[in-house]
């Protein structure tokens, strides 16, 4: 009796403890309905087939749990893996490539030189290509115009780097692609409620068919946000810009 | 005639640079031969860099048989990789590995946060004084007790952050009135022992002849 007792204590400690790995060990992704960078993270654990838990965020009102993992930037995303967390987009991208490294498809190349390039164009869409577009959608008048003509000519950039491959990274989607792939939606949702086409057949082709490539691949397709409430929330934004410079 | 390209490594650089300093300390650290390229950056900019970097334009731009690779921590993690030989940076672990990337990138807040120091004044330097001395917290509360950002031994994010250390001292520090040894004194000290290594040692500039650049950039753009 006293042996079973043990044995049931220690099975059931055994499970305790068990529990706790198991629930440890699960992913956990902290989000935000409307964010593309919670996005890219969530299309990359789709590539590498990786279960998680996802946790929607409130922006205007924290959880504790979100200002604990990250207390530097206080944002969405934020992957936990083993219990510990891992901060800004960029970061997740990478450690996801690397700590799933033989599971699915590789999400940045193999080659050294060829992940030094993927590397500039993420930087590139972040600190060059993304102001001017931020700045064509929160401005009007003479101010929309110069962001607009800026946003233009960093596209066209991106479209000589495209250069008709099926994806940035090639027959497949890769990094630059998972990266960029949020304006694919955004961009068109700017276009329709300022009433003005930044992405033009005539001009930007490649990546005019690059944005429907990444919209219609079997990842994306599964899982993108809302549109009509994405949409109403950045009609929202743009006229609160609009307001506060008036 | 087709131009021969050239084999190893070339460094487009610019002597004073903070980003370009990651990359001298890092080829050092690695025991890496380059030839190191001054670049006018001030005037007109040589035909090889506006070839090397025709978007950006900058550097620090390292040539590697005749391929350029631009901004510095994409060259620190090139480095990494393409020479797996050599010593090092990153911790082989990737979640280790995720959190030196990340606090690596975070480093460049010191410079950014920093240059609006000297640039600004009144309410938008206030901003920017309040902003260093969070940045400069973080810092200090992420290394602690530690050595280096790692653990026991120099590597990444150390060298990503230190060239920003002859800026705080005593340019920064002045411009936005605090001080490094008063806010972040495990940082302070932190400065101190990479400066003890070598590839540190003999790369970054003293803190006065920094001072004596920004006053050079204060008049060249006609700020007060």
């Amino acid at each position: 009796m006293m042996k079973r007792n043990l044995t049931t204590h220690h099975s059931a400690t055994l499970s305790a403890m068990e529990r706790q790995e198991e629930d440890e060990d699960r992913v956990k992704l902290f989000g935000f309905w409307s964010s593309p960078y919670v996005y890219k993270v969530e299309w990359a654990l789709r590539i590498k087939g990786i279960q998680y838990d996802y946790i929607e965020e409130n922006l205007e009102n924290k959880s504790d749990q979100l200002l604990e993992y990250n207390p530097v930037h206080k944002k969405v995303p934020v992957l936990i893996y083993q219990g510990k967390p891992i901060a800004e987009s960029e970061v997740i991208l990478e450690f996801i490539d690397e700590a799933w490294k033989h599971h699915g498809d590789r999400i940045l190349p193999e080659d050294p030189y060829d992940r030094a390039m993927a590397r500039f164009w993420v930087r590139f869409g972040k600190d060059t290509l993304s102001p001017p577009i931020w700045k064509w959608f929160t401005t009007q008048g003479q101010e929309q115009e110069a962001a607009y003509a800026a946003a233009v000519e960093q596209l066209q950039i991106l479209e000589k780097e495209l250069d008709g491959k099926r994806f940035f990274a090639g027959e497949k989607m890769g990094l630059v692609d998972l990266s960029l792939g949020p304006f694919s939606y955004i961009i068109p949702i700017y276009e329709e409620i300022t009433g003005v086409k930044l992405i033009k057949e005539e001009k930007l082709p490649s990546l005019l068919a690059w944005m429907d490539n990444f919209l219609n691949s079997s990842i994306v397709r599964e899982h993108l946000p809302p549109m009509d409430k994405l949409k109403l929330r950045c009609q929202a934004i743009r006229e609160a810009f609009l307001k506060n410079t008036n | 005639m087709a131009e021969e390209i050239k084999k190893g490594l070339v460094l487009l650089d610019f002597w004073v640079s903070p980003f370009g300093q990651r990359c001298r300390i890092a080829l050092a650290e690695k025991g890496l031969p380059y030839e190191y390229s001054e670049q006018e950056l001030l005037g007109t900019k040589s035909e090889l860099l506006l070839r090397s970097n025709p978007i950006h334009k900058k550097i620090p731009v390292l040539i590697h048989d005749g391929r350029p690779v631009n901004e510095s921590l994409v060259i620190l993690n090139y480095l990494e990789e393409a020479f797996p030989d050599a010593p090092p940076l990153l911790p082989a672990d990737p979640y280790a590995r995720a959190q030196a990337r990340f606090w690596a990138a975070y480093s460049d807040k010191v410079y950014e946060v920093g240059s609006r120091l000297w640039k600004t004044k009144g309410e938008a330097q206030s901003q920017a004084r309040a902003e260093m001395l969070q940045v400069l917290g973080n810092l200090d509360g992420e290394l602690g007790e530690k050595p280096f950002f790692a653990g026991e031994k120099f590597g990444f994010v150390d060298l990503a952050l230190v060239p920003f250390m002859p800026w705080l001292t005593p340019s920064f520090e002045r411009y936005g009135g605090f001080s490094v040894a008063e806010v972040a004194p495990r940082l302070a000290a932190w400065a101190d022992r990479c400066m003890e290594r070598e590839s540190v040692a003999k790369t970054l500039y003293p803190g006065e002849k920094v001072d004596e650049f920004i006053t050079l950039l204060k008049k060249k753009y006609g700020i007060e």
